[in-house]
């Protein structure tokens, strides 16, 4: 058969195993639990890197504002998901505004049907507002040179984040308290795929759509922009248009991500999306190779693994042949990372996987390579 | 060389993977009930998270094991750090759970607690909190109870207290977007007004915050008789030195988490005569069981190079382990759900009083010590009770 | 507001304004030169601190103030030497990049080594002497703060305009290649400027935090922030610019926090940037250099 074909199967059968997986995972999820844990948050940091990347290392406009357009996913997504008998308890300060009260009553007497839709609607809407919102801010900020666009987003993300939690807009967001008694994932195709499966089909989708746009047309006109931004015009593509649809596209599916990760935490604070975040996620695309979204996909589950299992390692007292090594202390993990992200940055420019994606081909080259050598 | 230092970094990325998922450690031996400790160690709550953890920890040495079924279990405790932060609090709680525990203590902060209580609950893992004061932890989560009184009680408490003394006008800083002191904070200007006081100012301030000038610029512009200043032990220093420096000379009241001896060091003299409401008072043990943990964790605390005062988190952390110990018995078992049961029967004499709880889970405690600082030191003032 | 009461918020507000010209004349120095937004200045900055709090353990005040600025100098030159300098021909992203690593870095060092714990900054004595003026009072380091800005200031100009090393800084910063072409030995020259740029940083920690009495791993990122922000109003590259830019900064602030908006006296910086680079990009005093588009 051609290669074509044999690649897709193989494509297949991974996802296959992979659901498996999961499927036992879910099977087993008192004993599991880090595990499963694990994977959900990789799974959404996936989801932002990607975004990031797309926007970052394939339009080459260097943007520091993620944390901002996921705050508003999140914040909308649990505004619209928080059950309606707690919402009362959830602003117990200062209580919550009647339109969003009277809303959600709506909502919750609709059908059973449209309901265990509600939460991805919730979730597309938060995209929605965000994508709006990039638009908006796009007109403005796209113009500036690359530090400038650095520091003009990581402001306005900034600027979100202090109206989330200023006090006047308590109503809505309940000001710095942060919303909590967010329901968890919802099962999809009435009960067919557990909720614990959900945040990996939403990012498989999210990701396979960016996939799609980096190999179209629109992703030539990216790859065209971050290279030479005079001979891209030249060549007649629109800066502007193109600079704001990946602006849109990389802030929709922030907000997307902004929202799972609502869901996984099931309380927010605005402090939880604070420059940190974004720092965070800027040190997943670093290390998986800009301008490579399997290296982003395959970064974030790795980061966020190392970050837990390094979190019992090295932040405990080790004690080797009954010494105390000295260095590990809570907060050491920590430390390893930065000096990993300095490395990545210093020495290995290119991360992981520098701006190659994953091929069969290139697997079965690596795997043939040795099993030539091993027959020679 | 690059592509080999990339393998190793590969492997050992990889090989995280596989330990991350890893669950408990499996010992051969006794058998062993695990006790999740969820405390912030270091942050903004650090300090106070630490004393409890020690009267945690001291508990644990005084009664290591429980009798289930006939047998003896030893109990063994998980720490996880959540750092004062609500984002954390999820982290270190999903952590406490996968290592198998069967009850949580904790946690010193409203805030966390708040944020991890639907994590519990989901899990069915039952929490005692011991010095969580905001009444959102117990509301509506049937798998959270607390031993120690509520903000409503303590607000309510220190108003009447600021009316003997005469006060008639009072001003309120609370910090925002933390539970506990916007939480405390309002219920004291309700019960204050209640009484026929009035609140002249009510100031916020942001989490890490460190200058309070502006604030206490106002403050001072309208002359109150009492600032009441619930906040963390970390700002507690800086808004009273800070107010003292601006001439301030009302008379400076807090709630239960002002009695850390490191306010007094960090404040020195500023805090002469600063009020404050708490659960204990080491100088009066009301039973025979408290008088021998007062001189216990007296040199319990030396021996882990803090002060001889004890803290008042510190007896309710010891406490909180009692109360779930006796849950855990009585429950006979280490599910979450036998022993959320069971401690809803739990009737013990704890060293901070009687602890029985009501059908939301807070403890039945209607006793308040207030505590003045006199010369360096914390003196207890009067008992104040419910009527 | 009475007016004494209006006058102590002025107070509040020149004091910290003063601290964030000193730490806004550092990342104006460095992009006038390097073209490169130090992310790392203000965790820098947050440093100092932790190196008061350390000398000022062992060490009387005198000793231990110079002990801090000499350190926190040295650190940040040899951040230059290990950070940036080997990125000086990559891409703009990749030494930016670099900058956001060092400062995350810094931030996770001293909250490994310090906990997290806010450490109480210690008093220096005569520092904290109070004095009053009828209803008004102040500590000497409040009235200091701006006092010493100004002179630091008018040193740092006489520097530059009028010795050999200023001379070449300005060079530099006009003509990168040019510079170089005429034998001007841009390493020392890039490690001058870093050097300058910390000892301010340092002489603003100590004034800063003498006031605020505490640090934490993070005292330094929103400080830092709004510096820069100080630094592009003003016109980056100038240095009085970035002077005025700090004490518009620190005064509004001030007002802010005094009339309730607290939460949004950070957003009102950023929010002043973003229309500053809208406007006018070179800032008040800058001069039209290369187009920003």
């Amino acid at each position: 058969m051609n290669i074509k074909k044999r690649n897709t199967i193989y494509s297949l059968v991974a996802i296959a195993l992979f659901l498996a997986f999961l499927y036992w995972l879910d099977a087993n999820r008192l004993k599991q639990g880090m595990m499963i844990s694990v994977l959900q948050k990789g799974a959404i940091l996936a989801l932002v890197a990607v975004a990031m990347n797309l926007l970052n290392g394939f339009t080459g406009l260097f943007s520091l504002g993620q944390a901002g357009f996921m705050s508003i996913g999140a914040y909308t997504t649990a505004i619209l998901i928080i059950p309606v008998k707690s919402l009362d308890g959830v602003y117990y300060m200062n209580g919550v505004h009647p339109a969003i009260m009277s809303l959600r009553v709506m909502m919750a007497e609709s059908p059973p049907f449209l309901q265990s839709l509600y939460p991805f609607i919730a979730l597309l809407l938060g995209g929605i507002i965000a994508a709006v919102a990039a638009l908006l801010v796009g007109l403005a900020v796209l113009r500036l040179k690359s530090d400038y666009l650095a520091i003009a987003t990581l402001g306005l993300s900034e600027i979100v984040r202090a109206i989330f939690s200023s006090p006047q807009f308590d109503q809505i967001t309940n000001g710095s308290y942060g919303l909590n008694k967010i329901p968890n994932f919802p099962s999809m195709l009435w009960g067919l795929i557990p909720s614990l499966v959900t945040p990996f089909i939403i990012t498989g989708v999210c990701v396979a759509f960016i996939v799609l746009l980096i190999n179209s047309s629109y992703g030539r006109a990216f790859k065209a922009i971050r290279e030479d931004e005079i001979a891209a015009e030249a060549m007649g593509i629109s800066l502007y248009k193109h600079k704001e649809m990946s602006f849109v596209i990389s802030s929709f599916f922030s907000a997307i991500a902004g929202g799972m990760l609502a869901m996984y935490m099931r309380s927010i604070e605005a402090k939880t999306f604070s420059i940190m975040l974004t720092y965070d996620i800027l040190l997943i695309v670093v290390i998986g190779g800009i301008g490579s979204i399997t290296g982003s996909v395959v970064s974030a589950f790795l980061v966020t693994a190392a970050k837990e299992w390094w979190l019992r390692f090295f932040d405990r007292p080790l004690t080797l042949f009954g010494m105390e090594v000295p260095l590990f202390r809570t907060g050491f993990r920590m430390v390893i990372f930065s000096i990993l992200l300095m490395i990545v940055v210093l020495i290995y420019r290119r991360g992981l996987f520098g701006t190659n994606e994953f091929s069969w081909d290139a697997v079965r080259r690596r795997l043939g390579r040795r099993g030539k050598e091993a027959r020679s | 060389m690059k592509k080999y230092a990339i393998a190793v970094l590969a492997i050992l990325m990889v090989g995280s993977l596989l330990f991350a998922g890893g669950g408990a450690e499996k010992k051969d031996g006794p058998k062993e009930v695990v006790i999740g400790v969820f405390q912030p160690l270091t942050g903004e709550n650090g300090g106070g998270g630490y004393q409890e953890t020690l009267g945690i920890r001291y508990a644990n040495k005084m009664y290591p094991t429980v009798v289930i079924g006939g047998e003896t279990y030893n109990v063994r405790l998980v720490e996880a750090d959540n750092k004062s932060d609500k984002t954390e609090a999820v982290t270190a709680a999903h952590s406490l759970i996968s290592s198998g525990a069967s009850v949580i203590i904790g946690s010193y902060g409203s805030g966390v607690s708040i944020a991890a209580g639907d994590i519990f609950q989901d899990n069915k893992v039952p929490a005692v909190g011991a010095s969580c004061t905001n009444p959102q932890v117990t509301l509506g989560n049937d798998y959270y109870y607390r031993i120690c009184f509520l903000d409503p009680f303590q607000g309510t408490v220190m108003a009447n207290f600021a009316i003997q003394e005469g006060a008639t006008k009072a001003a309120v800083i609370t910090q925002l977007g933390d539970d506990y002191s916007s939480g405390l904070g309002n219920f004291f200007a309700r019960a204050f007004r209640d009484l026929g006081g009035s609140v002249v100012s009510e100031q916020q301030f942001q989490t890490n915050a460190t200058d309070f000038k502006s604030i206490l610029t106002n403050i001072k512009a309208v002359n109150p008789d009492v600032i009441f200043a619930p906040s963390s032990i970390a700002t507690a220093p800086l808004i009273i030195k800070q107010a003292r420096e601006l001439g301030i000379t009302a008379k400076i009241m807090a709630g239960d988490t002002w009695e850390n001896s490191s306010i007094i060091e960090n404040a020195g003299v500023s805090a002469e005569g600063v009020v404050l409401s708490t659960f204990f008072d080491d100088a009066d043990p009301a039973t025979a069981e408290a008088s021998k943990f007062i001189e216990g964790f007296r040199k319990y605390l030396v021996e882990n190079k803090q002060d001889e005062i004890i803290p008042a988190v510190s007896a309710l952390g010891y406490d909180a382990y009692l109360t779930a110990l006796r849950g855990i018995e009585l429950a006979n078992s280490t599910k979450g759900p036998a022993i959320r049961d069971a401690l809803a029967l739990v009737d013990i004499e704890g060293v901070t009083g009687r602890i029985i709880f009501d059908e939301n889970g807070d403890a039945d405690k209607d006793m308040a010590f207030i505590k003045v600082v006199e010369n360096g030191q914390f003196k207890f003032l009067k008992t104040v009770s419910v009527i | 507001m009475s007016m004494s009461t209006i006058l102590q918020h002025c107070l509040t507000g020149i004091s910290l304004g003063g601290a964030y010209a000193l730490i806004a004349i550092g990342y104006t120095l460095v992009y006038g030169i390097l073209r490169l937004i130090n992310f790392a200045h203000g965790e820098i900055f947050m440093m100092a601190g932790y190196f008061m709090i350390f000398s000022l353990a062992s060490f009387p005040w005198p000793i231990a103030i110079v002990i801090t600025v000499v350190v926190t100098t040295l650190m940040g030159v040899i951040i230059e030497r290990v950070a940036y300098k080997p990125l000086r021909e990559a891409p703009r992203m990749s030494i930016m990049i670099s900058a956001i690593g060092v400062s995350f870095l810094l931030q996770n060092l001293s909250t490994y080594l310090f906990t997290a714990i806010p450490r109480g900054y210690p008093e220096i004595p005569f520092l904290k002497r109070i004095f009053r003026v009828g209803d008004v009072s102040a500590s000497f380091v409040t009235i200091l703060t701006p006092v010493l800005t100004i002179v630091l200031v008018m040193v740092l100009m006489g520097l530059i305009n009028r010795t050999k090393t200023g001379m070449a800084m300005r060079a530099v910063s006009k003509d990168f290649e040019t510079a170089k072409l005429m034998g001007i030995n841009i390493n020392r020259i890039i490690s001058v400027t870093f050097a300058i740029g910390s000892f301010l940083a340092a002489v603003g920690s100590i004034l800063y935090f003498t006031d605020r009495m505490s640090v934490t791993p993070f005292s330094g990122t929103l400080p830092g922030l709004k510096c820069f922000v100080a630094a592009v109003f003003g016109g980056i590259g100038n240095i009085p610019g970035a002077v005025v830019g700090g004490f518009f900064i620190g005064i509004v602030e001030t007002l802010l926090v005094a009339l309730g908006y607290s939460t949004f006296s950070d957003a009102f910086t950023f929010l002043l940037l973003i229309v500053m680079l809208l406007v006018r990009p070179t800032g008040l005093f800058g001069e039209k250099t290369v187009e920003k588009v």
